[in-house]
């Protein structure tokens, strides 16, 4: 039985057009993933420079959350509005997350608090 | 591929089950692992009653019972109900909203064969030293201190067939939004799909707590991490919590698809549309999202205190409400209908009653203060069995009968079904109905036996006489399964005249590419849309006809689950703890069993495949093959 690998063929104006499109796409990953390293750095920097845990604490869970929408919007693709059914996958994102903070919550208030 | 080779050898046709990534064969073999399982689970279950049918029983030991409890609980729901619940949403969802196969078709196969050699895997520890004594819950105040391996066969044989499920989850997820025919919008879709797409989102974020919690009990166990031992700082209720979160989704995971089928059932021999379709969905979807804020439910009478469980508990009684709306919408769907009671439907006007009475006991129990009576006793145990065996069994057994034709062409004897369903259901209502009153007269659950006259021993010999009757019921289904086998006539499609969904439209048997053209879906029910306009060929095509690119099969996913499955032997015998050097040959096999796993995906990362074409020709000879002569337009 016939088993060729299907090949596509692009004209010019599309090669060019998808060229265009990855370099954009590539500059802003590398930006984002530079603010990211960036970010990484000062929560060590911060670490280690030894300054008040009650300080260093909320700074480093704002720059987490920082880090996890950057992640999810520019290498998880869902900053991309035109995208197949993006409205799908952006409201199976925040249940996920919803879901993640009602733990949180609960083992927060009902173990380590015990309201 | 090979759909069109009649006759092949013994040897080409387990190769080719072992390679395959056709939905349609991938559901056959977990409608055959799932029965395998079942029945095992089945034997045990018959084995505990036998123990509880006089008091101080001597049949099985103590140890024995918590054996058999554990192994048939978990078997019962990871390895039986699941995986079968697997068999008709492989089979059915890709052809209801029209798709080729699912999404990931190497996945797919990948998913069943981690099931398959994890459940393998679990059940090995019956000869392997012993299995899981801990119950299905394997609360980490007992579990930690469950001398032997079987423990550790319980978590690592979960962790391997729960990644299994959570592949299959996302797969089905991704095929429903992204594999539907033209014109199968979402709320075109039929339940069945709904449910499924609403249960693999539950799989999505509820198998993760599951595996979370199994690691840490893998750690404490293994490596004595102290994540959940009091005496150094842990806290055995955070793996209590983690399972919940992961075990209340788990009921749903179950019963939504049965909802679903069930669904699919009524109105076909209503003959009649789904009352309130967009509440079902509505429903549906309620019940899914619901479905994780109850969790603690489970855990009243662990002191969480008044707070805590009065926000679990009007949590749970909300639930009631969607839950509801669906039975009422099934009860309106058979109003009025013009009803044709074949097997499938038996069991669904079965279903019904036998499911609110489920329900019902639910409600009862979420009210913590009662709750505080009836926490582990009998009658959590008649509860589970009522919504489990009333719900889901029902729903597998009644769509087993009605999909029989889809999956192999055939029909399963009707006179012999009924005989079945009321056998079964008698034995179901005998054995379970009475647990009710045990548990309100203070019967234990999981206890290996109890004292004579405490008036516990007329209801615990009915019980099991129930328990007889139910075997009884499952062997007159194996046996019509046989007999259909030997003498079964082909069935054709639309064998029950009255179907409404896609997956009936296809010409019997389904060529392995399902679809020589993609349909054009244009309504809810779309066969019987057709139908009704006299379309003789039960759909219209979206698409003309041309060469359809096909998956290539593959033994990788085989391989790749089997390198898991030899890595968790190394895991377990570890000898990481062990006094003595007399498991040092653990390591290497651990080692080998994750080189294989993965240099397995290293070499799916780095081969392209990408399919084949079958083209108009080959479809063409094939169709003659299977049909005659030529028919469709073009
Ligand atoms: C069909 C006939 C069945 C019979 C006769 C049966 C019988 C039993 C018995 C005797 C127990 C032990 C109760 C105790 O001592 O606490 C039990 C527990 C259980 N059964 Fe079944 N069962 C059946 C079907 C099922 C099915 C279909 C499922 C799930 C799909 C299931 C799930 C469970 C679970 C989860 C437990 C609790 C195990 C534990 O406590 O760890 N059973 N069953
Ligand atoms: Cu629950």
């Amino acid at each position: 039985m016939a088993h060729d690998t299907p090949t596509v063929t692009r004209t010019s104006a599309q090669h060019e057009y998808y060229k265009q499109n990855n370099k954009a796409t590539m500059q802003k990953q590398v930006v984002n993933f530079a603010i990211m390293i960036f970010l990484t750095l000062v929560a060590f920097s911060l670490v280690g420079a030894g300054f008040s845990a009650n300080l260093v604490l909320p700074i480093i869970l704002l720059m987490a959350g920082v880090q996890v929408v950057l992640q999810l919007y520019s290498f998880m693709h869902m900053e991309e509005k035109t995208a197949h059914e993006i409205g799908v996958v952006t409201m199976f994102m925040w249940t996920g997350m919803f879901f993640a903070f009602l733990m949180i919550l609960a083992f927060v208030t009902i173990i380590w608090w015990n309201l | 591929m090979s759909s069109s080779v009649k006759k092949k050898g013994f040897g080409a046709t387990v190769w080719d089950y072992l390679t395959t990534v056709d939905h349609k064969k991938i559901a056959v073999m977990y409608l055959l692992g799932g029965t395998l399982f079942f029945v095992i689970a089945g034997l045990e279950a018959v084995l505990m009653r036998i123990q509880l049918m006089y008091p101080e029983n001597d049949f099985v030991s103590a140890g024995t019972f918590n054996q058999l409890l554990t192994m048939h609980g978990t078997t019962m729901l990871f390895l039986a109900a699941m995986p079968l619940l697997f068999a008709f949403m492989n089979m059915i969802v890709p052809l209801q909203i029209g798709a080729r196969d699912v999404a990931f078709p190497f996945l797919n196969s990948l998913g069943f064969w981690l099931f398959f050699l994890g459940g393998l895997f679990l059940h090995l520890s019956f000869f392997m030293g012993g299995a899981p004594d801990a119950g299905w819950t394997s609360y980490a105040s007992l579990s930690l201190y469950s001398p032997g391996h079987g423990v550790d066969f319980y978590v690592l044989g979960l962790q391997v067939s729960g990644a299994g499920t959570l592949i299959s989850g996302i797969n089905f997820l991704v095929t429903i939004i992204n594999m539907r025919a033209p014109g199968m919008t979402f709320m075109r879709m039929p339940l069945f799909t709904w449910t499924t797409f609403v249960t693999s989102a539950l799989i999505l974020f509820g198998f993760p707590p599951l595996t979370a919690g199994l690691i840490l009990l893998l750690f404490d166990r293994m490596f004595s991490a102290k994540f959940f031992d009091v005496m150094y700082g842990g806290n055995t209720i955070i793996w209590e919590h983690l399972f919940w979160i992961f075990g209340h989704p788990e009921v749903y995971i179950l019963v939504l698809p049965a909802f679903g089928l069930f669904s699919e059932i009524i109105p076909t021999f209503s003959r009649k549309r789904l009352f309130g379709y967009s509440s079902m969905v509505f429903a549906t979807i309620l019940i899914g999202f619901l479905g994780f804020m109850v969790w603690a439910h489970h855990m009243f009478t662990v002191g969480l205190g008044p707070t805590a469980n009065a926000i679990f508990a009007v949590a749970t009684m909300a639930i009631a409400v969607p839950t509801g709306m669906k039975v009422f919408n099934w009860l309106l769907t058979v109003w009025g209908g013009s009803i044709k009671v074949t097997t499938p439907m038996l069991y669904a006007l079965g279903f019904i009653p036998s499911f609110v009475a489920g329900g019902v006991t639910g409600i009862m129990q979420a009210t913590a203060p009662l709750d505080y009576q009836l926490h582990d006793s009998y009658f959590i145990v008649a509860h589970f069995h009522y919504v489990i065996v009333g719900g889901i069994v029902l729903g597998l057994l009644g769509s087993t009968h009605f999909y029989w034709p889809l999956f192999f062409n055939r029909m399963l004897n009707e006179t012999l079904g009924k005989i079945t369903f009321w056998i079964f259901f008698i034995g179901f209502h005998m054995t379970f109905f009475l647990q009710h009153f045990l548990g309100l007269m203070g019967m234990p659950r999981r206890v290996f036996t109890y004292m004579p006259d405490q008036g516990w021993d007329l209801f615990n010999f009915i019980s099991t006489i129930g328990a007889f009757l139910m075997s009884a019921g499952v062997i007159l289904l194996v046996l019509n399964v046989i007999i259909t086998a030997i003498k079964g006539e082909p069935a054709g499609n639309d064998p029950w005249g009255d179907t409404r969904t896609l997956e009936w439209a296809i010409p019997q048997p389904i060529p392995f590419y399902n679809f020589r053209q993609t349909p054009l879906v244009r309504g809810l029910d779309p066969y019987w849309i057709e139908k009704q306009e006299g379309n003789k060929e039960g759909m219209v095509y979206a698409e003309p006809l041309g060469d359809i690119h096909m998956p290539n099969n593959s033994i990788v996913p085989f391989v790749m689950s089997l390198g898991l499955f030899i890595a968790s032997f190394g895991a377990l015998y570890s000898p990481l703890g062990v006094a003595d050097d007399s498991r040092t040959w653990a390591i290497p096999v651990l080692v080998i069993g994750l080189v294989i796993t993965f240099g397995s995906m290293i070499y799916r990362s780095l081969k392209d495949d990408h399919g084949y074409y079958v083209t108009v020709a080959e479809i063409e000879a094939l169709e003659e093959e299977l049909y005659g002569k030529k028919g469709g337009n073009k």
